[in-house]
């Protein structure tokens, strides 16, 4: 379980920098969403990973075997404000890009 | 308590004042700032019974207990002589200023400035912890800085006011340091541990430290030599505020934290030395500088850095007698200075310059203002039965004493005599050139007359101060300054007399060899001073002032503009390169330093379902890199192929909360991104696609780098996971929630209840960025190419076009009919859902998060559904209610639990008995979780429908490209 979700951290993180270091902006907000989950599963990760352990408290459950609730809610406001920032991005980008005329990063294609 | 008044009284005032600016009334601001200025003069009066003979007032309120800092005022001797000059001194300065700003000036700001500056001030003399008293001390610079640019249409005033911000702004920053040093070897910030801990400080390896950060502090702001030359650019200032900061406030600061901190720090050689040589070259350079200055005020200025080194040179001492002659000279020369000043003023203002070139015969004039100006001149020169003869007189009686035996020791009669004689000079020649000598020909102003009676009254009566002070010195300021110097001094108070007749001695020569050389001095040089250039011979080129200007120039442009062109990049690639490698090495470094061992990979427990899930995700996440350049869609759905991937992943790993916000999260960022889609570039594989040798070499680079960090997060969170995970504060919230929060879902139970204050800031955060979007949208101008219609709709367009029987736009309408009707009906069942999902959050997944995405996707699926023009037309939403509501209601909720007595966002949980339901479970946490709801339904909503609503917009066309070819 751990090794298939740790390899898919890294393809994800590997991949989103890799975006992130494109040229374009839209490559760029594709990048930091991969790397938001990266980094949203990390955070979840390190809560523990336990498959039937949702932190639902209930008759006859023993809370010792269920799972770590403070990265759930870490990463619960996390995914909520990811959308937020990528919203403002994603605004910031497109009237930039209506004002340079270009969609490169720095408002300007670079010199070959 | 009338302490703490008396600093708050002049900030309220001057906040007044603020206030009053919407008022042309020039006599409402200043009569304002008099009562203020007189009602702190009382105040400050009638607490003299309780500070006599070395009694003390104190204030005592808690600030940050924990780390020793406490608003503590308090009032001894000598704070209370200060607190009466600095308010007395500001009284007359507010009459003064009442008629001397013109009409056109804006008075309720400079009143404002000036009661802002007299809190500071007071704030200095009445501290009673040193960590506040430098707050104080910065709020003078800042303050001083608004009062000397206070024409800052002129730009001496602006270039004044910043040196003297920069210079006593640097001083004040040192002094902070200084003090902290201090009250970390006297074990305190109170000031009477301070003070009463003088062999401990004296005797502690950081004495010295702490001494150099203290005087640079002080030095500064007293305009000691080498940093004295802020104070004549300071002098582009309106006059009332050169009167005032440059005789009892300001620069009197510098020199009343010597005298406060006298008892703990002087007495060393290194205090001596430092202060010594300080207070030496400046009293003989300032009186030399002021001789040659053509400027009136300018050599009043100098004549104020000298004077100012003359009590420095008596501090510097460290006999206690010295300590009284500094504290006596300090109130004597804030009279006869603010007076000539004032007088300065007056000519000023009457004939239109202060160039002493082109003044002269002014006595015929201004009889009143010139006789006041020569009795205040005289006290100045020291002549006697005036107040500067007595502390003069003390001043070459100490400087004749041997104190520490030494050449700077030996050679101060010398000196003092000679500095002595200049000031003489410059008094006479103050007098002589402007009062006596022929008519004045082609003033600016030509007919000088005396000023309205009021105007002169503060020069009148501080030049009977001056004349009663000087002729019945103990009847008159005797019991107040003994007082002051008993505050300061204590047990070690000397005797001393303030007789104005002592016999002939060794100071009396001195006096009357100053006096005659002084006179003899200004015989000789009289007709080069009417003619010369400003500025003193040897020094004019040699001005401190160059020096600090070449200083900032370099290193506040020349150096930062080097660090930028080299350090720097405008682009953000190389940016987020650095950041990326950054976040790389600091993964990387510390783990290997550590001797960390990857774990190896254990295979045992894979469950083939999950890696098959996950197999898609990788591929989704790489693919989406590969196709985000040319593909956008395909990039999008892969994208979104990845989210599921996660979405999959909480579910499997027991977070089911988390896989319904991340699923609905990732159906609203995908209409999101869609949204934007329509207004960036075409890009085609086959139109760019020549790569340079450097663009691959780049992108080879960046490719290494995106897998390193890769493998660095797969080693470094598979080592993670397989740790056991600690107990931290999870059992904490697993047995708490049920029992304190009243719910069964944990993880709803911390985000509404245990960190709720955390949820509450969030979403905050949200509330603002979608309003940033908004405000953002409103301006919105899309490229010019992006401005046609899309290529989809134009080929619909023209296909009705081309049909007799369609109209235009009836493809576009009844495109995806079939989908559109569902989700038109989806509608209440969307809702129904929504409502479902908050109503369960506290026990089961769920939650107002998720509720709210939910419910602004039932809002979108309209939207989708008909059109914007068609949603509209049968929905009204009101984001910013909804968001403002939330808020509200989420901050109401936190503040109920006040009423009851807890603290803010304690929540309350019971069961409640509904009809036909049954018990249901109620906690106030529902309402702030129904807030959450609220705002995140109308953030979700105003963010997506201000992108929506840009596609049926009219767009001016910006002809970027037509004005470029014009320009080319």
């Amino acid at each position: 379980m751990e090794l298939v979700l740790a390899i898919g951290i890294g393809v994800m993180t590997g991949s989103g920098v890799w975006l992130i270091l494109r040229p374009r902006t839209y490559q760029v907000i594709i990048g930091l969403s991969l790397l938001s989950y990266a980094v949203n599963l990390f955070i979840f990760g390190v809560g523990g990973v336990k498959s039937n352990a949702a932190p639902l408290l209930g008759e006859g459950i023993d809370i010792s075997t269920l799972t770590d609730p403070v990265p759930h809610a870490l990463v619960l406001t996390a995914i909520v404000i990811g959308f937020a920032t990528t919203a403002l991005f994603l605004v910031v980008l497109l009237a930039a890009r209506g004002l340079t005329g270009t969609d490169h990063v720095d408002g300007r294609e670079q010199p070959k | 308590m009338i302490l703490v008044l008396l600093v708050c009284l002049p900030f309220a005032g001057s906040l007044a004042a603020t206030i009053l600016l919407r008022t042309d009334s020039r006599v409402l601001a200043a009569r304002m700032a008099g009562v203020v200025a007189f009602a702190g003069f009382v105040m400050t009066a009638v607490l003299y019974p309780a500070v006599r003979d070395g009694g003390k007032v104190r204030v005592d309120l808690q600030w940050l207990p924990q780390l020793g800092l406490n608003v503590t005022l308090r009032m001894d001797g000598f704070a209370w002589l200060f607190a009466m000059l600095v308010t007395g001194i500001g009284c007359l300065v507010v009459l003064y200023a009442r008629y001397y700003m013109s009409e056109e000036d804006p008075v309720p700001r400079f009143f404002s400035f000036l009661l802002a500056f007299m809190g500071s001030m007071l704030g200095i003399v009445l501290s009673g912890n040193i960590i506040l008293l430098s707050v104080f001390w910065e709020l003078t610079s800042i303050f001083s800085f608004l009062l000397i640019s206070y024409w800052h249409h002129n730009a001496a005033a602006r270039d004044g006011a910043r040196m003297a911000l920069t210079i006593t702004g640097i001083g004040g920053f040192c002094l902070l340091a200084g003090l902290i040093v201090l009250g970390h070897i006297a074990g305190s910030y109170d000031l009477d541990v301070v003070l009463a801990a003088g062999e401990k400080i004296k005797a502690h390896p950081l004495y010295l430290t702490s001494l150099v950060l203290i005087l640079i502090g002080a030095l500064t702001k007293s305009a000691q030599v080498p940093f004295h030359f802020w104070l004549p650019n300071a002098m582009a200032a309106p006059t009332p505020v050169s009167a005032y900061l440059h005789s009892a406030t300001m620069v009197k600061a510098g020199v009343f934290l010597l005298v406060r901190f006298w008892p703990p720090l002087s007495g060393t050689y290194e205090w001596f030395m430092l202060l010594g040589i300080a207070g030496i070259s400046t009293l003989i350079l300032g009186a030399y500088f002021a001789m040659f200055q053509q400027d009136l005020k300018g050599l009043l200025a100098y004549s104020t850095i000298s004077h100012l080194g003359l009590i420095t040179t008596l501090l510097s001492l460290g006999s206690p007698l010295a300590a009284v002659a500094a504290i006596f000279h300090m109130v004597n020369h804030a009279t006869f200075k603010a007076s000539l000043f004032m007088a300065a003023g007056i000519i000023d203002h009457e004939t239109g310059t202060r160039d002493m070139r082109r003044l002269s015969g002014l006595f015929k004039y201004l009889p009143i203002t010139g006789t006041l100006a020569m009795v205040a001149s005289a006290a100045m020169a020291g002549v006697p039965l005036l107040n500067g003869f007595i502390s003069k007189e003390m001043f070459f009686a100490e400087a004749v004493e041997t104190h520490a035996d030494s050449v700077l020791d030996r050679i101060l009669p010398y000196v003092a005599t000679l500095a002595g004689a200049f000031s003489v000079a410059y008094s006479l020649r103050f007098i002589h050139m402007v009062f006596f000598g022929p008519p004045p020909v082609d003033l600016p102003k030509p007919k000088p007359h005396e000023p309205p009676h009021w105007m002169r009254f503060p020069i009148e009566f501080l030049v009977l101060a001056c004349l009663v002070v000087g002729i019945i010195p103990s009847l008159s300021i005797g019991p107040f300054l003994h007082s002051a110097v008993v505050s300061v001094l204590g047990e070690r108070t000397p005797d001393y007399s303030l007789a104005v007749w002592h016999g002939i001695n060794t100071p009396l020569i001195m006096s009357m060899i100053a006096l005659i050389g002084g006179a003899a001095l200004y015989a000789v040089l009289k007709d080069y001073l009417a003619k010369c250039d400003d500025g003193p011979p040897l020094f004019r080129h040699l001005g401190g002032q160059r020096i600090f200007e070449r200083v900032l120039v370099t290193v506040s442009w020349k150096w930062a503009r080097w660090l930028e062109s080299h350090l720097g990049t405008r682009n953000l690639q190389p940016q987020l390169r650095l950041v990326a490698a950054a976040g790389l090495l600091a993964g990387v470094v510390p783990l290997y330093l550590a001797g960390f061992t990857p774990k190896p990979p254990e295979f045992g427990d894979v469950d083939p379902i999950f890696a098959a899930v996950w197999c898609v995700g990788a591929f989704c996440a790489l693919a989406a890199a590969y196709q985000a350049k040319y593909h956008r869609l395909a990039a999008l759905v892969l994208l979104g192929g990845a989210g599921i991937t996660t979405c999959i992943t909480f579910v499997w790993l027991s977070a089911p909360d988390l896989a319904i916000t991340q699923l609905l999260v990732e159906i609203v960022t995908t209409v999101l991104l869609l949204l934007g889609l329509r207004w960036l570039p075409k890009r085609s594989e086959k139109v760019d696609n020549s790569v340079s040798l450097a663009a691959r070499s780049r992108r080879f680079r960046d490719f290494l780098l995106a897998i390193s960090c890769g493998f660095g997060m797969f080693i470094f969170s598979y080592a993670i996971m397989k740790q056991p995970v600690p107990d931290a504060i999870a059992s904490y919230f697993l047995e708490k929630a049920y029992t304190e929060g009243g719910g069964r879902n944990v993880v709803n139970v911390i985000l509404v209840d245990f960190r709720g204050f955390d949820t509450m800031g969030e979403i905050a955060v949200l509330a603002i960025v979608a309003l940033t979007v908004f405000a953002l949208l409103r301006r919105f101008r899309p490229a010019a190419d992006s401005i046609e219609k899309p290529e989809q709709q134009r080929i619909q367009n023209a296909y009705d076009a081309e049909r007799p029987e369609r109209s235009a736009g009836d493809t576009v309408r009844d495109y995806l009919l079939v989908p559109s009707v569902i989700m038109q009906w989806m509608f209440p069942v969307v809702i129904t859902f929504s409502v479902y999902l908050f109503l369960r959050g506290h026990d089961l997944p769920g939650g107002g998060f998720a509720a709210g995405i939910t419910m602004a996707i039932a809002f979108l699926l309209q939207y989708l559904a008909g059109g914007v023009r068609w949603a509209e037309d049968r929905l009204r939403i009101l984001p910013l209610r909804w968001m403002g509501f939330g808020l509200l209601l989420a901050a109401a909720t936190g503040i109920g639990a006040w009423f009851l007595g807890y603290p803010f966002l304690t929540s309350h949980s019971q069961y409640i008995e509904v009809a036909f339901i049954g018990k249901v479970p109620a906690a106030t946490a529902l309402l702030f979780d129904l807030g959450v709801f609220s705002l995140v339904v109308g953030a979700t909503v105003l963010i997506l429908i201000a992108l929506a609503h840009q596609s049926i917009r009219t767009h001016r066309v910006r002809n970027l490209d037509a004005t470029k070819a014009e320009e080319a």
